[in-house]
Order: C-alpha cells, then structure tokens, then sequence
C-alpha cells in the first residue's frame, strides 16, 4: 500500500534475467515456467490486492525432485525465492519481488495416501484444504482447520501462516494437526521432518515450520492427522442487545465448562450485511449474534445447548434459537462463512486479525468503535469469539488513496490496541508484509533477534521469501 | 574468558538474575546443567557440567484466567501445585501430564512445569486433546547468550512471528532456560467410563484400541498392556486377573459418558468387554497409567517408542523374538512403553534395528548412566537433520552451555 517498500531490488539480477530464466528451464525442465509479463501477471498479489508486484518469473513445478532443482539452482545464483500456494494470504505472504522468482505449488496436489487405520493422510502441498476432508468424509473422518478460504488455499499454505477457522477452539490450528512434513531448504536439500506417528524424534522443527510463512524451507508434501467426526453437530443463535453484553456471556459459557466447537460474533452491521447477501435467517433487530456450535449425539447436543441457553439467560438475550434441522443448520453456517465475501461486494475493506484475551472483548469492540469513527470509517465485527481472535472489517474506498492511507493507519492503530490489551498481532492471517513493521509493538528487539537467527540458521543468505515478517533492515550478524 | 563462573548449584530467585548467570557461564564458556527439581535429569545422555542451574525458586502463577482458558506459570512451579489451583477451579491440563518421578526413583508430583514443557511428555489423553507443546501459547525464557525472550503470548491463537515457544517444548533445556509458559487449560471431565476387555492377544489387543479411536465418541485413552504388567495396577480386581488388559476411556457430562460407553461395549462386542469402571475407579486406573505403575518396581531399562498403530503389535512381536520385553501400548499402540532386559546396550541394538524396519522411533527413559553414555538414548536424527539441530542449538546456544550433549553429541 501507501508505506509498502520491499527490499531494493538487485540489479545484477535483473540485467541477467533472460539468461537466468534460460538456465532455470535447463535445471528444471518439466516446471512450467511463465516468464511473459501478462502471465506473470497473474501472480502479482495474493489476498491482499493493494499490494501488487511483477515478479521476475513464475515457476510451477510438480514434484519435489524440482522443487529441489529450483531451489538449489536459485541458492548457487542468489535468487530469491517467494513460495505461493493458492495467493489467499490476506497479509501479503505471497508478495512477489521484482527480482526474485515466484515458485507457486499449485500443481503438486496429488493426495498421495490415506490411512484410516493410523488417521493419517499424506498430500502433496497444492492439495486444497476442503480435498482432504472430501476425500475422508463418505468415512466419516475429517480435518480439522477449516479457514474461510478452505475451498482454495493449499495445505502447503495452510502450514506456512498456521491457519485456523471456525472450529480450532476445539480442534486446534494447522500446527496442533500436522504430523510431518517434507521440506526443501534453500541449499535444494530435502529432509523428511515427523511422520505418521504423533511424536517427531528431535527437536520440535514442525512447531517452527508453521507459521513460518515460506521463509524457512518450501513444504511440498504433509502428513496430517484425520479425526473422526461427531455423531451430529448443531448450532444455535443468540442475539443481544449490545456487544458488552454478547461478549459476556462468551466468558461466562467457557467459564461454565462449556467449550463449543465454534463461537462466532457478528455485530449488527455484519449481521446486516450477512442476512441481506445469504438469507441465513439472522435476526436484525440485535446488537450482537452469536453463533454457538455444539456436537455430539442428540441427546448430548439437546443437554448442551439446553445448559449454554441457560447461561446466556443471565445476559437477556433478545433471541435464542436453536437450529430445527440440518438445512436451517447450513444456513447459519453459510452466512458466516460468506460474510467476508457479502461485505466485500458492499465495499472495499481492510481486514484485521487481531487477538485480544476474552475478557477485554467488550472494551477491544469499545474502542475498536472509537477508532475507527476518528478516521471516520464503518466498520464491521465478525470473529471467532471463543478465541478472542477479532476480524474487524474496516471499510473504505481502495481507489481513493488518502483512504488507504488513513486505513492503513486506523489499522494499525486496532492492533496496537490488541498487543495493549494482551493479545497479539495476528492470529490466522500471518505478519507477511502487512504487519512486518508492527511487530516491534509486540517483541523487543532482542525476541526479534532471536526469531531472525531461526530464519538464518534454516536460510543463512535470507532468499527464502525476504521482505516479510520482519521490520526491513534484515538479519542480525 | 572474562571471569570465573562459579561451579555448584545455583537457583536464582529471579529471571534477572538467572539471566546474569546464563550470560556469565557463555563468557567463561561454563557448562550448565539446567533443571527444575531435577526429577529427568537421569534421563539422557550424562552432562558434562561446571555448574547446575535450577528454576526451582521461579515459583508462581502470574496470570490465570478460568474463564479464558489460560493459566500462566513460573517455569519452577510443580505440576502438582497448578493441578490442584485447576482442579479448584473444575479444570484441568488437556494433555494429562505424564509423572515420569515414580519410574525415575521419585515420588510423584514433584516435577516442575518448566521440566514437564522442555521435556514433552504427555499422557493417555494426548491422542484426543494434543501434547504438552500443542498447549503452549508462549514463553518467557533466557537464551544462551544470557538474553531474556519472549515467544508466543497468552492468548489461544497467535500467528506473530515465529512459533519458538512450541519449538522449546522437547528440547531438554538445551536451546534456552525456561522461566515462564502460558498454557491453554481445559474444563475438568465431570465423569469418566473405562471399558475393559481381558486376555487380548497383541495383535486384537491393537485393533479393539484402533477400533474405538475410529469411534465418534471422543475416546480419550486407550491402553493395552500384557499380564505381567497388568499385575501391578492398583486396581485388585484387575491385577488379579493374570491376563492382558485392554482398557478404553470416554468422559464427558455423566448422561454422556454413559452413553458412549454403553456404545462402545456394542462396538466392541467381538473383544468381550467384560468391565466397566466408574469414574472413581477410572481415575484410580488411569493416574496409575499416568505414573507408569507396572514399571515403577524393577529398575530395568524402559524405552519409550512412537509408531503407527498399525505396525505397533508387529514391531513387538518381531523384537520379542530377540529379547524379553514387557510391553505398554497407549494412545492405541502410537506410543509404546517397553520394558528391555538389563543388558549392556539396554537393547538399543535390536530394537533401533526393529525400528528401521518398521518405523518409529524411540527414546530410552531409564538407565544406568553407563548404558546411557555408550548409546544413542535419543533416536539417531538424519544428516540433514542433524546439521539443522546444530543450526538451531547455535542460533539459540552459540558457545553450547546448555545442557551440553544431553540430547546430541555436539547438540
């Protein structure tokens, strides 16, 4: 956007590149390669469309045998390399740099077993998160983190930003449900990290490869963990009268012991928004909904939701229903889920990922209000409450550039709020480039150093998706 | 060398003040061996040290959050001191922590929280609710170099930089000296049913277990062990069995706990589940699988293997054909608890040939200090692997003062 600088192109490489995308096809002659400007086109922003960058080329590969080609070729040539799967970061993740290589896994998404004995599965990077669950559910098993993007990202995606969804308050993020992975450092070496099994002898390199967003090695296939699903899962609506109160009776159904597989929060411009795009059958006469999902047998389902409306009685609720039937069930849950979407065919917006711990969650929606009416913006409320991870949606005019930079600022001002109240940055989207110079907010320079040495000690020369996560200036010595 | 570090035991009562220590000992190049209470310290390689480091004085709970699901604690706290502050409150750690004490010559409850998190050992629930590390949500810790880090956060999802406080978990105090860890907790089960079946031959033993992980009903342990082993339980109606003992757990709210046992005991009809536990006696049962019971008496070299439930029974059979081995099969035959015959390797040979041939990996939890140093207690790691182990112990250790060759020679 308006601040964005990437690191200065080198151009030594950019005077050499007809030469080096000749050599590239040598080292990997079964990778498509797209060198063409209107091809390359295509790859030049993720989620986050502000940004947008032409890469020096774009290289598809389908096996890890050329992932490792391209790799080693780009380490002997110091080239950079940004890895891509599907481009659903929302932070920036997939950026290109004008003088790096775009290595994008889309086309390694062969599943390549499934063991319903063991529950595991082992898929190639470019496999979409919603095909393992597809390709499990006729037995009933399933993989847990469901982003909202499910239907598209990759796995590989998946591990690089640690994503979660809907249900990781009870099922975890990508991290708590991957088993192992095969990884290609910089240097083309591959090494096999975990496995099938739930323990991974040595150090603990799968806690630092999610979440690492690509800068630590390109994953091209995944050993995931495959849960069984629960007899039948139910949701139920609460609607409220304000967002105090809706947040509230979040802490108060956890504190009771109650912990559902999803809590969702729409405030009421976001409930508005989600009715009028879906007819998921939302009230609008509420402040704040929310979305309670329990599972398990009937009777399990009747006694929980029955106790969780109990406990929201405290709080007046000015609606509680719940769901009569599968249908009405999937309603619900496809207004949450297209929410994003129905506010983005309202207007452009800018989405935030910022955590707060629950018990701030009346004071964070407070302020968060604050904010943004001092830069004079709407913004709407949908997030997963259970987890205090927030997704404010601040909406704007991307066209009008004194608006993203105003945005960018009422942005950050959200985020600085959420490292004050305890909570984090981010927590499903990734630092990227969105945030990098953020992250001084939360870490001292000393945490910092301590994660860049991580990247150098996986990537000593720094080619592996630069320009991300950190504040600009680089490695420390 | 800028000073003299001096040797003997130190336990400072502040992260300042252990931090001088850290960053005294890496300019006298000073060894240290870092422990809690130091109830594993005979587990692993023996340490080479000029000076013990203990958190046992970091005691406290700074932050704890029922109605978040968060509780923060000094690295020196015992486990036993935070389950009974959870327990007061209806909750409880998910990952049911494993007290290694007993086996070690112990008592039990005496390990800190720091010891449990660096080393990573989780109990019978793991397999539903995740490990010790997969509850971790950030760290406070001092690096090699003396520095204070912080990792992570305290809230449940968190994406902020890289994950290096999960990446401290296992690592046996050789990357960083941890002095404060917030975990996610979890509701106490109300109620808990474990189904037993009796006589099970291995292989059937395995597949009752499979059976029932393969079940919606949130089965949340499930242990197999061979007669011997069965014999020492506390639970005298079981011990006086004289037969294999396979046992399977559900919890929930009372209604719902009885209802998936019920349905279980149908599912499992072909085992002849012949008894049903309550949830007193189901505690009772389960703490003694938590503390490892049936090998707390003989002393022998226990070994501690992850597999794949598949290959569990078969990788047994085929090592017992070489050496005696008494055998433990949780998280339905992922993890295996055996029991080796006092030999000079402690049967690393055969069994680490066992492993190549069928997949796993193992780790040697008890021994005489003799065996442990002329073998590998931790599995052997790969080349690559091994040169990004030395990366990342430098990155965080660059002169290797930390629990110097604990893990790794070199590491």
């Amino acid at each position: 956007m308006s601040q964005l600088s990437l690191p200065n192109p080198d151009q030594a490489v950019l005077q050499r590149r007809g030469e080096i995308l000749k050599q590239l096809k040598k080292a990997a002659p079964h990778a498509i390669l797209i060198a063409d400007a209107e091809g390359r086109r295509t790859f030049e922003t993720d989620a986050l469309t502000a940004y947008r960058c032409l890469p020096l080329a774009v290289v598809l590969p389908d096996s890890t045998e050329e992932v490792s080609a391209i790799l080693g070729f780009c380490h002997e040539n110091q080239i950079k390399v940004v890895p891509r799967g599907a481009g659903t970061s929302l932070a920036g993740g997939a950026l290109p740099l004008e003088d790096g290589i775009v290595l994008c896994l889309s086309r390694m998404n062969k599943l390549l077993s499934v063991d319903l004995v063991d529950r595991v599965a082992r898929v190639e990077a470019g496999v979409t998160n919603s095909a393992i669950t597809e390709a499990v559910a006729g037995d009933g098993f399933f993989y847990a983190p469901d982003p909202s993007s499910q239907i598209a990202c990759t796995v590989g995606g998946n591990v690089a930003t640690n994503s979660g969804g809907a249900h990781c308050l009870k099922y975890g993020v990508t991290t708590h449900n991957v088993l192992g992975v095969r990884l290609v450092l910089m240097t083309g070496e591959v090494v096999d990290i975990g496995g099938p099994s739930l323990d991974a002898p040595g150090y603990d390199f799968l806690a630092l490869i999610n979440g690492s967003e690509g800068q630590l090695g390109i994953v091209t296939e995944v050993t995931v963990r495959l849960l069984k699903a629960a007899e039948g899962a139910r949701p139920m609506l609460l609607g409220f009268d304000s967002n105090e109160r809706a947040g509230a009776c979040v802490a108060a159904i956890i504190g009771a012991g109650i912990v559902p597989v999803a809590l969702e929060f729409m405030d009421r411009p976001a409930i508005h928004v989600c009715e009028h795009f879906v007819g998921a059958g939302y009230p609008l006469d509420v402040e704040a909904l929310l979305i309670v999902e329990v599972e398990g047998s009937q009777d399990e389902i009747d006694t929980l939701l029955e106790k969780i409306g109990e406990i929201a009685a405290d709080f007046a609720p000015l609606v509680v229903r719940r769901s009569q039937s599968a249908a009405e069930s999937a309603k619900i849950w496809k207004g949450r889920k297209a929410a994003f979407g129905a506010i983005g065919q309202l207007s452009d917006y800018y989405c935030m990922d910022g955590v707060i711990p629950l018990s701030a969650l009346p004071k964070a929606l407070d302020e968060i209000g604050w904010i943004c009416r001092k830069y004079r913006f709407d913004v709407a409320n949908i997030f997963h409450a259970g987890d205090g991870n927030l997704h404010p949606l601040i909406l704007y005019n991307a066209n009008d550039p004194l608006q993203l930079e105003r945005v960018e600022l009422c942005g950050a001002e959200i985020l600085k709020l959420c490292v004050e109240l305890g909570g984090c940055l981010t927590g499903e989207h990734g630092v990227g480039v969105e945030k990098r110079e953020l992250m001084r907010v939360q870490f001292s320079e000393t945490d910092i150093e301590q994660q860049m040495r991580i990247k150098t000690a996986f990537d000593p020369d720094w080619l592996l998706n630069p320009g991300k996560v950190f504040p600009l200036e680089g490695p420390v010595q | 060398m800028t000073g003299h570090m001096r040797v003997g035991f130190h336990a400072p009562d502040t992260v300042e003040e252990l931090a001088y220590l850290v960053a005294e000992a890496a300019d006298t190049r000073t060894p240290l061996e870092v422990m809690g209470h130091g109830t594993k310290r005979e587990v692993g390689r023996p340490v080479r040290h000029g000076a013990v480091l203990s958190t046992e004085n970091l005691v406290g709970v700074p932050i704890y959050e029922p109605s978040e699901l968060v509780l923060v604690a000094l690295a020196g706290t015992p486990v036993a001191q935070l389950e009974r502050l959870l327990a007061e409150n209806d909750q409880e750690f998910p990952f049911e922590p494993l007290d290694l004490g007993p086996v070690l010559g112990f008592g039990p409850g005496q390990s800190t929280i720091g010891g449990l998190i660096v080393t990573n050992f989780s109990g019978s629930r793991r397999i539903l609710r995740g490990s010790v590390r997969d509850h971790v949500l950030g760290v406070q810790a001092v690096n090699g170099r003396g520095e204070t880090i912080r990792a992570g956060g305290r809230v449940m999802k968190n994406v902020t930089g890289y994950d290096l406080g999960r990446a401290l978990a296992g690592s046996w105090g050789t990357l960083a000296v941890m002095t404060e860890v917030a975990l996610k907790v979890l509701p106490a089960q109300r109620e808990m049913r474990t189904v037993l079946c009796f006589g099970l031959a291995d292989p059937n033993g395995v597949e009752a277990l499979c059976l029932a992980h393969g079940t919606p009903f949130e089965v949340s342990g499930t242990v197999h062990m061979h007669a011997a082993l069965a014999e020492r339980l506390s639970d005298q109606e079981i011990a006086n069995n004289g037969a294999a003992v396979t046992a399977i757990r559900v919890e929930n709210f009372p209604a719902s706990a009885r209802y998936r046992s019920s349905r279980l005991k149908q599912m499992l009809q072909a085992y002849a589940p012949a008894l049903e536990l309550d949830t007193l006696r189901s505690r009772a049962f389960w703490d003694d699988v938590r503390r490892l019971k049936m090998f707390q008496q003989s002393g022998r070299p226990l070994w501690r293997i992850s597999t794949s439930p598949s290959v569990a029974a078969k990788l047994v059979s085929s090592l017992a054909r070489k050496i005696d081995v008494d055998v433990l099969y949780d998280w339905s035959g992922g993890l295996i608890w055996l029991e080796t015959p006092p030999i000079s390797d402690a049967g690393a040979v055969e069994l680490r040939r066992t492993l190549a041939e069928f997949g796993g990996h193992a780790t040697l939890i008890r021994a005489e200090a003799s065996a442990r140093a002329g073998i590998d207690v931790f599995q052997p790691l790969d080349a690559g692997l091994m040169a990004l182990t030395a990366s990342v112990k430098k990155a965080f250790d660059p002169v290797g003062i930390l629990n110097p060759g604990r893990m790794y020679a070199g590491i």
